[in-house]
């Protein structure tokens, strides 16, 4: 008895060495410290450095210089509309085709060999996309070829070297992208939700409309701005078959024209942050719209 | 299942099946055309070529000196695959196995990187890295290449770890192994398959990465994609088939690894971080 009132250990507490541990932090948790270092120093600070430096224009001026030039010249504010103009077209499209398909791919055995196939256009790659689709939508390419020959058209269509040519790249890598999103989140819905409301007599449309839809929406949101902001950041595509001093002057070419071409790296932070906000700006008011949607279990589970 | 009958129903799948055929129609013959182009003599208004040759693809190999890109192109991979390895892992073992106050704020840290598209986070990096002297050099390409892949081991490590049983390195400890025969005995062999398919994806997303690469590279440090790049940036300076002969090069690279992977990988994995749920 006396012993155990007298221990020290009592007295003093836990020791430090203790009190951390049963917080979580022991020689585990150090483990870490070396992938934090890292991104701190090569993610936080960069976007960091990028933002103050945005605010100190090469060319002297006051501190919103760089931002109120952006903002006044129409070569350099209109790249926000036009890639706007690209990138919400081509998400709309790529999501309103994975959803059917998703539905439809979810109830095969095998979906190995198509899911396979659709990764291909990611793996490769945007450039080798576009090299690719300069040959094959180019005037005498195989596309514009097969339409003549069945009579769709007289004249080859010109699908290159203008905002069609981007859209087309946008699609054949976004689509991949956006149906096995979409998929993933198809899949994870149980389908005793659509069984049962089948026998309760929905048809196929009242059961993806009321059961589906609102379990869905959630994930959707997400595959949308995941989708969005790979479009609008789009770039080698848009210089290799759009026409990056036209219509597909995107604002990824802006910023890395005044960076790397300019030597204006102010200036290219500058618009590498107002390309940042204005992706930020739509990925937040899609995901405020998500609140407005049903939000719970998606499982079949009782209760 | 459900099973609907109705000739509606049937015409919708029909249509759905019809454009799934329609894009992958499209995709095999881009990639088609790209192969038959690097072997044509002369290929102008026709259907196919007027004749066969090999040559496109020596002269493309001399013209675009491949030999050292590709070389450059396996040297940045292997660094990056090996970094990202050993602070992928550890930082996924600390995040999986233990709770600790700013544990959420650390994942954000790291899935930001992820979700970020390249082209926004690239440009400050790479003013960064030209200020720091590092652009232009082989480690100013790997450190960039490294900021999303470091994050996609975590990622996809996480899960993975958290599903062994704590209790076998508890075993181990019991019977006296010390930390570093714990890791090489117990841990290594059980977290082998997941790292091995979270380096085999980041590898193969490491050969296609381009922005990242092309804001920092350098002429000597430049991979084999942003070479493909600069040759059709620059088409009309070369003949048409050296380049597709190039980017068949690129496509074989790229292919032979993604075989590699899918033997251990889902496909959706390239796409999605954490492993599919099975359906139900």
């Amino acid at each position: 008895m006396d012993a155990v009132a007298h221990a020290p250990a009592i007295e003093h507490g836990p020791s430090l060495r203790q009190r951390l541990a049963a917080r979580g932090f022991d020689a585990v948790t150090l483990l870490v410290i070396p992938a934090a270092i890292f991104s701190l120093l090569l993610f936080v600070y960069p976007f960091a450095f990028g933002f103050v430096l945005s605010f100190e224009p090469k060319a002297g001026g006051d501190w919103l210089a760089n931002y109120r030039r952006f903002f006044s010249d129409p070569f350099l504010y209109e790249t926000i509309a036009k890639t706007l103009w690209l990138a919400i077209p081509v998400t709309l499209v790529n999501l309103l085709l994975a959803i059917p398909i998703a539905f439809r791919v979810r109830l095969m055995r095998n979906q190995r060999l198509l899911t396979t196939l659709l990764v291909l256009p990611i793996t490769l790659g945007t450039v080798l996309v576009a090299e690719g689709l300069l040959n094959y939508l180019g005037p005498q390419g195989w596309f514009n070829r097969t339409l003549m020959t069945f009579g769709l058209i007289s004249q080859p269509l010109k699908l290159v070297h203008n905002y069609w040519g981007v859209f087309a790249s946008l699609v054949i890598t976004g689509f991949p992208f956006t149906f096995l999103l979409t998929l993933s989140y198809v899949t994870g819905i149980d389908p005793a939700l659509e069984q049962a409301a089948a026998t309760l007599g929905a048809s196929a449309w009242q059961r993806f409309r009321h059961v589906y839809l609102p379990l869905l929406m959630p994930g959707l949101a997400i595959t949308f701005c995941l989708s969005f902001v790979q479009a609008f950041s789009v770039f080698p595509s848009a210089v290799l078959l759009g026409e990056p001093a036209g219509p597909t002057r995107v604002i990824s070419i802006a910023a890395a024209q005044a960076a790397f071409e300019e030597y204006d790296y102010s200036m290219g932070s500058a618009i590498a942050m107002i390309m940042g906000f204005v992706q930020l700006g739509i990925v937040v008011a899609v995901l405020a719209s998500r609140g407005l949607f049903y939000r719970g279990p998606a499982s079949g589970a009782k209760g | 299942m459900i099973r609907d009958t109705t000739i509606g129903a049937k015409l919708w799948a029909a249509a759905v099946w019809a454009t799934v055929g329609f894009f992958i129609l499209n995709l095999l013959a881009m990639i088609a055309t790209v192969v038959t182009s690097s072997f044509a003599t002369r290929w102008l208004g026709t259907w196919l070529p007027a004749g066969w040759t090999t040559r496109w693809y020596t002269s493309a190999w001399s013209e675009f000196q491949l030999w050292d890109v590709l070389i450059v192109t396996f040297q940045v991979i292997g660094a990056v695959v090996f970094i990202s390895g050993a602070l992928g892992v550890t930082a996924a073992y600390a995040l999986a196995r233990r709770d600790f106050p700013g544990k959420r704020l650390l994942v954000l840290l790291f899935l930001l990187p992820l979700l970020i598209p390249p082209m926004t986070f690239g440009i400050p990096l790479a003013t960064v890295l030209y200020q720091t002297g590092l652009a232009g050099t082989f480690w100013g390409v790997v450190a960039a290449n490294l900021v999303p892949t470091v994050p996609f081991v975590i990622l996809v490590m996480i899960p993975f770890i958290e599903q062994i049983d704590p209790k076998v390195e508890a075993a181990a400890r019991v019977f006296g192994a010390n930390t570093f025969k714990l890791f090489i005995y117990v841990l290594l062999p059980l977290l082998l398959p997941g790292i091995l398919a979270a380096l085999l994806l980041v590898l193969v997303r490491t050969i296609a990465m381009f922005e990242l690469t092309f804001l920092v590279a350098g002429p000597t440090s430049q991979t084999l994609v942003v070479a493909l790049y600069y040759a059709v940036f620059a088409a009309g300076v070369r003949a048409v088939q050296s380049i597709d002969a190039m980017a068949v090069i690129y496509m074989v690279t790229t292919l032979i690894w993604l075989i590699i992977a899918l033997r251990f990988v889902n496909p959706t994995q390239i796409v999605t971080r954490a492993k599919q749920q099975p359906a139900h």
